[in-house]
């Protein structure tokens, strides 16, 4: 940076080196005006979710208000956050969001159930089992998985995994025919497309273990399987922690698959077999409505995507400590 | 044991030094017949033979490179888990060849403990450092497991410093600390031969004196076997010492007295009095 | 057990179970991890299947899906609309997001102080990256098809889709730009060069290779993301788009919109339609995959 000191004859800085220290700076302006860009994103967001939220439980956007504009709460919390039955745009409106939230809650614990111990599963694999040939076809593989657009992985479960799997076995043992749409078939869609995440960074986490450690324990006549459960995953714990965090908030977030697989019926069951709505299939179902703008059912969309967005930063924070910790420990 | 000195190169010279070990007689324990070892096309080890005796300590020496390390890593064969490692001739344990097909690396480790340059405990508490081995070994049922890691501490002489706080993480203690937790880890499972791998040059002076005291009291339980790039450490502590030269050729091996004061080879004196290596 | 052998050296070892556990455990792992591939193998097999019975069954012919645009009748629907309206999408969605992510990237790689602001940037960076991408469609949704009125339009699309790839393209930009060595910046500041000089003329070429093998990849993304279009409204047509202030509708969207439907040829549209995306994808992807190898080998 300090190329311009003003000591010593003939080296401080002349007119040529002066104007290119001025266009540098000027970059440096421009290019500090980019990253402020991301940060301006983010207030944005904020900004639109909160000031759209407050019209649908006031009747008025803040920045209406702000210009005095009248407010009275329409929607109350107790109602929104207690109530069970959801349906801004029904006649008789209700607008509890626990039969959405739970959808959402529902699909991503399912989905976690399938992700992380295959995903686990796979990173342990990858970083302690397998030969370099079946790693090199093993790891791009997964990172296709991992490339597919949702709205394919929503195909597979409304084409295949819900009627052709999960369909007989509802049929046959349990004597429920199952329809168009399953919360089942969205767990496992979503399951499937998180377990590449679960995967790589625990593996990345696994690959982090110095073999110090790995040797240490082979040296006192441990077997690879003391090794991988006792020394390797205890060591990678945080870097593994994070890679669930990363695929659970995936997970709350998933739209198109799991709108195509579990479909747009909101309510709270325990039966698998039966279709539910989550939150980001409510948002669709608005979006694919003609609710006009500034109506409660309209404004309801950003109510549900102010709680969405809280769900998934708070993941995020999760994520980002646990990943501090991890390089903590290791860097 | 029969001791096979055609094949070796042993002398077989016996003079009192102040280890207090070496009037004793030699029980061969760990034994090297024109081992070979290369990694991938590279020759690490160049037809090695030697007879290490029970309970005393065998140092080896050389420059960085010479392969000591290689060979100490056979006798346990940690090098199982470098890929491109392949081993030729014999190592033999109590006679038997360790790279035989029916010879399980897992259980001649559980005989032959392993202490590393870089002290590594785990990332556990110090108590569940030390109880690691008997653990793995599915022994911790058959043992006072809290005697054990005292035992183990104690031989380690860590169990004064570190007595009161078992519960705290292994990487918590100084490095000097660390290696003697990595010591008590190896020896609580009570194996037959410690393997040591430069295990004071991460160290600072004192804590490597410390270490020193301690490896001539094990000696008295265990065999030690001990790899040092630094001679005088080799000269204070070790019963017998073997010279590496480049190459991975064994140059010359026997009491340390004798190689210190009278080596056979030039080149072993020139690496001993600093012209070499 | 084989440990028993000779005249009990290691006869007091049992490793009968240990070894037994070790196999157990590693069948099980092998297990999970092929769970992936044959997953991916089914879904392959099941968007082709349905391509083959779609050509053969529905009739649907190749040429037609290519040249004409959506249509409420099944055998009248093509794809042209949303192929023209995703490739549109791209190239705003570049143009915006390129520029902005490469800047950011630089500034964070070479300007940035190690400062409270600074570690602001990298947190909120690492938060933009997790924030779910009907998120981004909410915000075009309010911030400009209602909010300044511009309607459901194409290039309100390509925002929402350069905010949602903009994490991407930065983190991989940042990569890029970590890999070239300090002793080239040294090399060109010995010279007399300011530091804009040395990025400009050293830095930037060195890593361009990974910086475009990462935007390519985040583009790649972006044209596969549904949920943004969707909240900015591009399921209510499906003609093709003239420009970017006109209403569109994409191939995910296009996509969504016939696997939504009833009809079993409104599916095997969608199916048709998957492939086409999904070869769209696998070249973008192979053009990353070519550069980054091109740029391996030559350093």
């Amino acid at each position: 940076m300090s190329t311009e000191t003003d000591q010593g004859p003939g080296i401080t800085s002349g007119t040529g080196a002066k104007a290119d220290q001025k266009a540098n700076r000027r970059a440096r302006r421009v290019l500090f005006g980019c990253a402020a860009i991301t940060v301006l994103t983010t207030l944005s967001i904020f900004f639109v979710l909160i000031d759209n939220a407050a019209s649908y439980f006031f009747g008025a956007r803040i920045t209406e208000v702000l210009v005095g504009g009248s407010f009275e709460q329409t929607i109350t919390f107790t109602e929104f956050f207690t109530g069970t039955r959801w349906a801004p745009d029904h006649s008789t409106p209700a607008h509890g969001i626990l039969p959405i939230a739970f959808g959402t809650i529902a699909i991503t614990v399912g989905a976690a159930f399938v992700s992380i111990p295959i995903g686990t599963a796979t990173a342990l694999y990858l970083s302690e089992y397998s030969s370099k040939s079946v790693r090199s076809k093993l790891k791009p593989t997964l990172e296709v998985l991992a490339g597919i657009p949702t709205i394919v992985y929503g195909y597979f479960a409304i084409s295949f995994i819900n009627p052709v799997m999960l369909g007989p076995i509802a049929e046959s043992l349990f004597g429920i025919s199952i329809g168009r749409y399953s919360m089942l078939s969205g767990m496992i869609v979503v399951g499937i497309m998180t377990i590449p995440m679960v995967s790589s960074i625990s593996e990345d986490a696994m690959q982090a273990v110095p073999d110090d450690l790995r040797n240490g324990a082979y040296a006192l006549g441990a077997t690879k399987f003391d090794v991988s459960l006792n020394v390797v995953i205890p060591a990678a714990v945080s870097g593994i922690f994070a890679s669930y965090i990363l695929a659970v908030s995936r997970a709350i977030g998933e739209t198109m698959a799991v709108t195509l697989a579990a479909g747009f019926n909101a309510n709270i069951t325990a039966n698998p077999f039966s279709e539910i709505m989550t939150m980001t299939a409510y948002m669709v179902s608005m979006a694919r409505g003609t609710s006009a703008v500034g109506t409660v059912e309209y404004q309801s969309l950003f109510a549900v995507g102010l709680v969405l967005f809280l769900m998934t930063l708070v993941m995020n924070l999760m994520n980002d400590w646990f990943k501090r910790r991890f390089q903590e420990e290791y860097r | 044991m029969s001791t096979q000195q055609e094949d070796s190169l042993i002398t077989t010279d016996v003079s009192i030094t102040d280890t207090g070990r070496t009037d004793q007689p030699d029980t061969t324990v760990v034994e090297a017949q024109n081992l070979d070892v290369f990694y991938g096309s590279d020759q690490a080890i160049d037809n090695v033979s030697m007879e290490i005796p029970e309970h005393k300590v065998t140092a080896m020496i050389g420059p960085s490179g010479c392969g000591k390390s290689t060979f100490l890593r056979c006798i346990n064969r940690m090098n199982d888990q470098i890929d491109v490692c392949r081993v030729e001739g014999d190592i033999t344990f109590h006679g038997k060849n360790v790279y035989d097909n029916d010879v399980d690396p897992v259980a001649l480790r559980r005989k032959i403990g392993m202490v590393f340059q870089k002290p590594n405990p785990f990332p556990k508490s110090i108590y569940d450092n030390v109880a690691y081995g008997l653990r793995v070994q599915g022994r911790e049922k058959e043992v006072d497991l809290d005697a054990e890691v005292e035992r183990a501490l104690r031989g380690a002489a860590l169990w004064d410093e570190v007595n009161d706080k078992l519960d705290s993480s292994g990487l918590d203690l100084s490095g000097g600390q660390q290696q003697r937790l990595c010591i008590a880890r190896a020896i609580a499972p009570d194996p037959e031969v410690i393997l040591m791998d430069e295990p004071t040059s991460a160290l600072d002076p004192i804590a490597a004196a410390k270490i020193e005291d301690l490896i001539d009291d094990l000696a008295d339980e265990y065999t030690v076997i001990i790899v040092t790039h630094n001679m005088q450490q080799a000269a204070r502590i070790s019963d017998k010492t073997a010279v590496f030269l480049t190459g991975g050729e064994l140059v010359e091996f026997g009491e340390t007295q004798r190689i210190f004061e009278d080596p056979e080879h030039k080149q072993v004196e020139d690496y001993i009095t600093g012209k070499f290596g | 057990m084989s440990t028993d052998t000779d005249e009990g050296l290691f006869g007091d070892i049992d490793l009968g179970w240990e070894h037994t556990k070790n196999k157990l455990f590693l069948g099980l792992i092998f297990a999970a991890s092929m769970f992936g591939v044959v997953m991916l193998a089914l879904l392959l097999l099941d968007v082709a299947h349905t391509f083959y019975v779609g050509l053969t069954e529905f009739n649907i012919s190749l040429v037609q899906f290519f040249t004409v645009d959506g249509s409420r009748r099944p055998e009248l629907a093509g794809f042209r609309g949303a192929i023209i309206a995703s490739v549109m999408l791209m190239l705003f969605t570049a143009i915006l997001a390129f520029f902005i992510g490469l800047g950011t990237a630089v500034y964070l790689e070479e300007y940035a102080p190690d400062t409270r602001i600074t570690r602001l940037l990298e947190a909120n960076l690492a938060n933009l990256a997790g924030v779910p991408s009907i998120v981004y469609g909410l915000l075009a949704l309010a911030a400009l098809v209602n909010g300044i009125g511009t309607g459901p339009i194409l290039i309100a699309g390509s925002v929402a889709l350069a905010l949602l790839v903009m994490p991407i393209i930065i983190v991989s930009s940042q990569e890029a730009l970590r890999a070239v060595p300090d002793s080239v910046r040294n090399g060109s500041y010995a010279t007399g060069a300011t530091k804009w000089q040395t990025i400009k003329e050293v830095v930037l070429p060195a890593a361009m290779p990974g910086i475009l093998t990462g935007t390519i990849l985040a583009l790649a993304r972006a044209i596969g993301e549904t949920a943004p279009l969707l909240m900015v409204g591009a399921l209510f047509t499906n003609r093709m788009p003239f420009g970017p202030l006109d209403r569109f509708s994409g191939m995910p969207t296009q996509i969504y919109g016939w696997a939504a439907e009833p009809s079993q040829h409104f599916i095997h549209l969608a199916g048709v339609g998957i492939v086409v995306l999904l070869s769209i994808l696998l070249t973008m992807n192979g053009v990353a995959i070519y550069l980054r190898n091109k740029y391996e080998t030559e350093v």
